[in-house]
């Protein structure tokens, strides 16, 4: 073991520096795989072209707006917007312009149909905050251009479509007002504005479209007040509740006058509804109403007369409406029925005929139908035919058609919250799902393509035909484990509750599973998923127990609702079980204990510092019980800058007795200065990461010892001025400060000031090293710093007589309560990007050399060799040094375009990065997600291990065949010559 | 083509303010992004579209794209100094430090933070493109020769052809000795080679 590791590291130190990560072009795909995912769909508009490909613009809620094909539902184009950037509209102009309202209505941009260029960009300010509307009228124009006409921030704008030159601007200064609609009655040259003023007014204001200029204001008082949205019947009548949400208020305002008819709900539907909204819609002439358990559609006929039309207690989406002809509107209608989803689209006017009634079966796995659009084609016989974008539950967007799913996409794996990994199956006789290898011939012609194309004299033929066959190359994909640890789940939380299971080979979807109990339900009004942790990982039982996942999630915003508890199987993706806790779920810890079945020991700490041992199991306790001393944890809080340590101390003394449920005391506390400090990044050590050696063996054969702790926490703290964006404080006023924290005891073992330098922070916690990255204000430049932290009371261990008489102390007991003589050494560089992520490389066994993996602000990964991240980096190094692969110093650290494990993709909206160890021990999975998902594998030090893809096994075979027939050759040559020896 | 055409004609014309204040609160920093023709065309299958071309604040407080004649603004930027980013596959941009001042509008202050260089106007160009992939060598004989099976051939070839014209070359009384040797020793068995093969 030893003589093999000391080989490995003179391996690595040989290495030479040139990137190790490096990929040719032809190589894209084998060992990665790239996702492109939307978000939840917020708004679609179609694309009403005549000519070219059918399109569909969408804006989601992941701030992303994109161009899909309405065929197949693939990206044509996509932007994903800055953070702060929301998008409030879209809507298409002239045919060939998208139009995007977003910032809370004060920036516009018009994109590029066909390819997505922007166009152009403005701004738009105005007197106070208020809802935003962009509408884009047909027939509104002036001087031949069409005219945006949007609403911002208390002022309404007339907008050039082709350059985005503000036309005419009119400002709705009044303290009070409150818009509630825009509306261009289309054939008009008016526009009109309603708001409630002071709550209780109703306000109507009609604008000449061409100029801005105000024609009338009207106002009527409501004693009853109002409350929620209004809903649009017609241009020219609104329909409003009242503040106690039981009258309905029909408010027209034709030819500028305004009348009012008031309903009470309870005229219309005979029993008691309860609090009731209204459903915005567009549709004219009818709206909905919605309670807890009932739906109930009303007309509204003429004079403000209600009429109810249906009345439902399905979960039901309605679409926007679309007219189909001059007069004629119609919209969709989507009821849910157990198993299936009932899609019917009706004219405005007559509620009774249905244009269209189709029943789709819908898996339940996408939950309810939560938004509709609709569109219309005209068939072969010149009649209408309809199709509808449906986005579901589980944020996947599905195109029906004629009574079928034409496309689908999950664009719930957009937004990720936790990722875990999952083994595959064994494999079993007859279980195997892969299929025959194919046989020796094919084996052969399929190497010698390969050995054609590495002599370069393969066709273009060929080189296609070597390429799909190394993409397809059916044993990546397969279902089983691999020896080589390549093939896994990965196991996907996502925002919308749903669970999905990834295969590492080609990133399918092998399950997925909309969790239970995060349905929205009685006792639980929002739950939200917050962590996944591995529950169960059988390797005494592989072969008959399939390994399961927990999944914790809590009830609403705050932390200090119940949490829920669910376990789900990996390899099936059925949820085994499911809790509802009566207390809350502040922090999980996983133990490092296992139960006889192995299952994890966690404990939950609530709101309260109670900590609850789960599972909830007699032999749990017991195992528990005896590591009862030994537990130790910390917990963070940002706002009051304290850092705590806690144990346990004993069982809970409340009322009900409860033998896994614990009081806990506080052992120390850091408490930071408010007024000089503010925590911004805490990094501990991942749980899991495997060290190989404490030494480190160094030039002179000298050796120096990591202090490896599982309890160094790293924190990092800012002046609370500099907290904000770069460029709101000077230099002098801001300063950065770094700590490593024992968590046991609290000792700090390490402080260090950074003058004029600021956040954010992003750090790396790895072994006996800590890495972050930060801004620093003098140099107007990020840096990024390492600080690695050594183990001196064993640097005397080093004599090898005191070895042999046994005067070592390798053997005395390491307790974090003796005062730990460790020194640090550190030292800073510049990094020329902004970061949005940082992780490192784990390995099986620890013994590869790390690289650091940067998620930079352009959404691409960069690796980064830890040898640049080296405290002993000096300006000359010595000849020893060199020897040891020791780089000279330089002030920033390289960027080399082949190290970016993305390659030429881009992982957009990047937000983490996780990193797995294979079996093999040179490689690490790797698997980055942001709104795009990005897998790889990566070899720090190359596959020492392993024969790469690209090795020749043909060219081998070739050479052992010429050694065998030139053996033969001159075997026969030598014999025959000893032949003429003899006879002469 | 035509865009970077465009391009070039307008840089020649170019004469816009870098920092103009804005309405209200802010300033606004206009700029352009220029992506000179031949850099990036060569072996890179995949060059950037203009129209994926970002342009960033602050490590992302505020993200914009280009206009087709590469013009870029922010909008509502307070007075200080503050760092504009360009992301662009299959190019490396230096972040720009961008110094807006309240004292005198209009006054042009940026600087290349990579190699400090002070730009007269917000102009910004990549400093190299950026290749992802490893270019394949094309085929040469000294690559496979240089192989480990291509130097196992050679050296086969070199014992099969080079050693009977050197044995050739021998004195035959030295040869005579040689081959007397040889049979002394006996045939050198693949056994005797074999680490413990010599016991037996």
């Amino acid at each position: 073991m030893a003589i093999r590791s000391f080989f490995l590291f003179i391996l690595f130190f040989s290495s030479s520096l040139s990137p190790v990560f490096s990929l040719y072009e032809d190589q894209v795909g084998l060992m990665d795989w790239h996702q492109q995912y939307i978000g939840k769909v917020k708004q679609a508009v179609f694309s009403s072209q005549r000519a070219g490909r059918k399109r569909v613009v969408v804006s989601t809620e992941e701030n992303v707006i994109a161009s899909l094909d309405l065929r197949h539902g693939e990206i044509f184009w996509r932007h994903l917007l800055g953070a702060d950037d929301v998008i409030d509209g879209i809507d298409i102009g002239l045919g060939k312009y998208v139009i995007t309202l977003s910032s809370g209505g004060s920036i516009l941009r018009s994109w590029n149909l066909p390819d997505g260029q922007m166009v152009w960009e403005s701004s738009l300010q105005g007197p106070k905050l208020s809802k935003s509307f962009l509408l884009v009228p047909t027939n509104l124009k002036f001087d031949k251009d069409n005219v945006l006409v949007v609403f911002s921030n208390g002022r309404l704008h007339a907008i050039s479509c082709i350059d985005g030159e503000v036309l005419w601007k009119k400002d709705f200064e009044a303290e009070s007002f409150e818009v509630q609609q825009v509306i261009q009655p289309p054939g008009s040259d008016l526009i009109y504005v309603v708001g409630f003023a002071a709550s209780y007014q109703f306000e109507m204001y009609q604008i000449n479209a061409k100029n801005g200029e105000l024609l009338k204001h009207e106002s009527a008082s409501f004693s009853s007040g109002f409350s929620g949205e209004v809903s649009l019947v017609s241009t020219e009548t609104v329909v409003a509740l009242d503040s106690t949400g039981s009258i309905l208020l029909t408010i027209s305002f034709q030819d500028g006058k305004i009348s009012s008819q008031q309903t009470p709900i309870s005229n219309l539907v005979e029993d008691s509804l309860g609090l009731a909204v209204i459903i915005p819609s567009s549709v004219s002439g009818i709206f909905a109403i919605k309670t807890d358990a009932v739906t109930v559609f009303i007309r509204v006929i003429g004079e403000g007369k209600l009429e109810v039309v249906e009345k439902t207690t399905h979960e039901i989406a309605v679409s926007d409406a679309l007219s189909i002809s001059e007069d004629q509107q119609a919209f969709a209608l989507i009821q849910h029925a157990s198993s299936e989803i009932h899609l019917t689209v009706k004219l405005a006017h007559d509620w009774d005929g249905n244009l269209l009634k189709e029943s789709v079966k819908m898996d339940w796995q996408r939950g309810l139908v939560h938004k509709v659009f609709i569109n219309n084609y005209i068939r072969t016989d010149r009649s209408y035919g309809f199709r509808v974008l449906i986005v579901m539950e589980d944020h996947s967007l599905l195109l029906l058609q004629q009574g079928e799913i034409v496309w689908s996409r999950e664009d719930g794996l957009a937004s990720i919250i936790d990722v875990t990994t999952s083994e595959l199956p064994v494999e079993r006789n007859g279980v195997s799902v892969a299929k025959v290898e194919h046989n020796l011939f094919e084996w052969l012609k399929g190497h010698m393509l390969k050995l054609k194309g590495t002599l370069m004299l393969a066709s273009p033929e060929d080189m296609a035909a070597i390429q799909s066959m190394r993409l397809k190359s059916s044993e990546k994909s397969k279902m089983t484990r691999d020896h080589n640890g390549f093939r896994k789940l990965l196991i996907v939380l996502t925002r919308a509750g749903k669970l999905f299971a990834l295969h590492t080979g080609d990133g399918r979807i092998v399950w997925s599973h909309l969790l239970r109990s995060l349905h929205k339900s009685e006792a639980c009004q929002s739950p939200i998923g917050l962590n996944l942790y591995q529950w169960q990982v059988p390797h005494h039982h592989a072969m008959d127990e399939n390994p399961s996942v927990l999944v914790v999630s809590r009830c609403g915003p705050s932390s200090d609702t119940p949490g829920v508890l669910s376990f789900v199987d990996t390899y099936t993706g059925k949820e085994l079980s499911s809790l509802s806790l009566d207390h809350a779920v502040v922090q999980v810890i996983p133990l490092p204990y296992t139960d006889s079945t192995e299952q994890r020991l966690h404990l939950l700490i609530n709101a309260d510092k109670h900590a609850h041992l789960y599972p909830k199991t007699s032999e749990a306790l017991s195992i528990f019980k005896r590591e009862f001393l030994n537990i130790y944890w910390y917990s963070v809080e940002d706002q009051n800058g304290i850092i705590k340590g806690h144990a346990l101390k004993c069982k809970c003394t409340g009322e009900v007795a409860d033998e896994f449920c614990f009081d806990t005391r506080d052992l120390w506390s850091v408490v930071f200065p408010s007024e000089s400090e503010k925590i911004v990044a805490t990094v501990t050590r991942k749980l899991n990461e495997v060290v190989h050696t404490q030494a480190k063996v160094v030039a002179d054969q000298d050796v120096m010892y990591k202090y490896i702790s599982r309890n160094l926490l790293f924190v990092a703290t800012v002046a609370p001025k500099g907290s904000g964006e770069i460029g709101s404080v000077t230099p002098e006023e801001s300063w950065l400060v770094a700590y490593l924290i024992d968590t046991v005891t609290g000792r700090i073992l390490h402080r260090v000031t950074h003058h004029g330098s600021q956040g954010p922070v992003h750090a790396v916690f790895s072994e006996n090293w800590v890495v972050y990255h930060y801004f620093n204000l003098r140099a107007h430049r990020y840096e990024m710093s390492v600080i690695e932290i050594y183990d001196q009371s064993r640097a005397d261990n080093k004599d090898v007589w005191k070895l042999v008489l046994g005067k070592h102390n390798l053997t005395s007991p390491i307790s974090l309560f003796s005062r730990p003589e460790v020194i640090t050494k550190s030292q800073s560089y510049f990094f020329t990007h902004s970061l949005k992520a940082i992780a490192v490389t784990s390995t099986a066994k620890g013994i590869t050399s790390k690289q650091l993996l940067l998620g930079t602000i352009g959404d691409q990964v960069l690796a980064l060799d830890k040898r640049f991240l080296d405290p002993r980096r000096t300006v000359n190094p010595t000849q020893a040094e060199k020897e040891e692969g020791i780089i000279p110093l330089t002030d920033s650290l390289p960027i080399i375009p082949q190290s970016y494990v993305t390659h030429a993709l881009r992982v957009e909206g990047l937000r983490g990065i996780i990193t797995v160890p294979a079996k093999l021990e040179s490689t690490t999975l790797v698997f980055a997600h942001g709104v795009d998902l990005f897998f790889t594998q990566l070899a720090p030090s190359r596959t020492y291990d392993s024969l790469t893809e690209d090795f020749s096994y043909a060219l081998l075979l070739i050479t052992i065949v010429a050694l065998v027939a030139a053996i033969f050759v001159t075997w026969r040559l030598s014999e025959r010559k000893e032949l003429q020896e003899k006879w002469r | 083509m035509a865009p970077i055409a465009r391009l070039l004609l307008l840089a020649l014309l170019s004469t816009a303010l870098t920092i103009s204040s804005g309405s209200g609160d802010g300033y606004t920093i206009n700029g352009r992004v220029k992506i000179p023709q031949g850099l990036g065309t060569k072996g890179f299958a995949l060059p950037g579209k203009t129209s994926n071309v970002k342009v960033i604040l602050n490590g992302g407080q505020i993200v914009t794209y280009l206009r087709p004649d590469g013009y870029f603004s922010f909008q509502n930027i307070p007075a200080g100094t503050h760092l504009i980013e360009v992301a662009a596959i299959g190019y490396f941009f230096s972040p720009v430090r961008v110094d807006v001042s309240a004292r005198n509008p209009g006054k042009v202050q940026a600087a290349l933070t990579e190699n400090r260089r002070g730009l007269s106007e917000l102009v910004l160009e990549p400093l190299r493109d950026e290749q992802y992939y490893e270019i394949r060598e094309p085929f040469s004989i000294m690559s496979v020769v240089k192989s480990p099976m291509g130097l196992m051939v050679g050296f086969m070839l070199v014992v099969v052809f080079l050693m009977p014209k050197l044995v050739e070359n021998m004195d035959p009384e030295e040869m005579r000795r040689a081959q007397e040797e040889m049979r002394n020793q006996g045939v050198p068995s693949l056994a005797s080679l074999l680490p413990g093969g010599g016991r037996n």
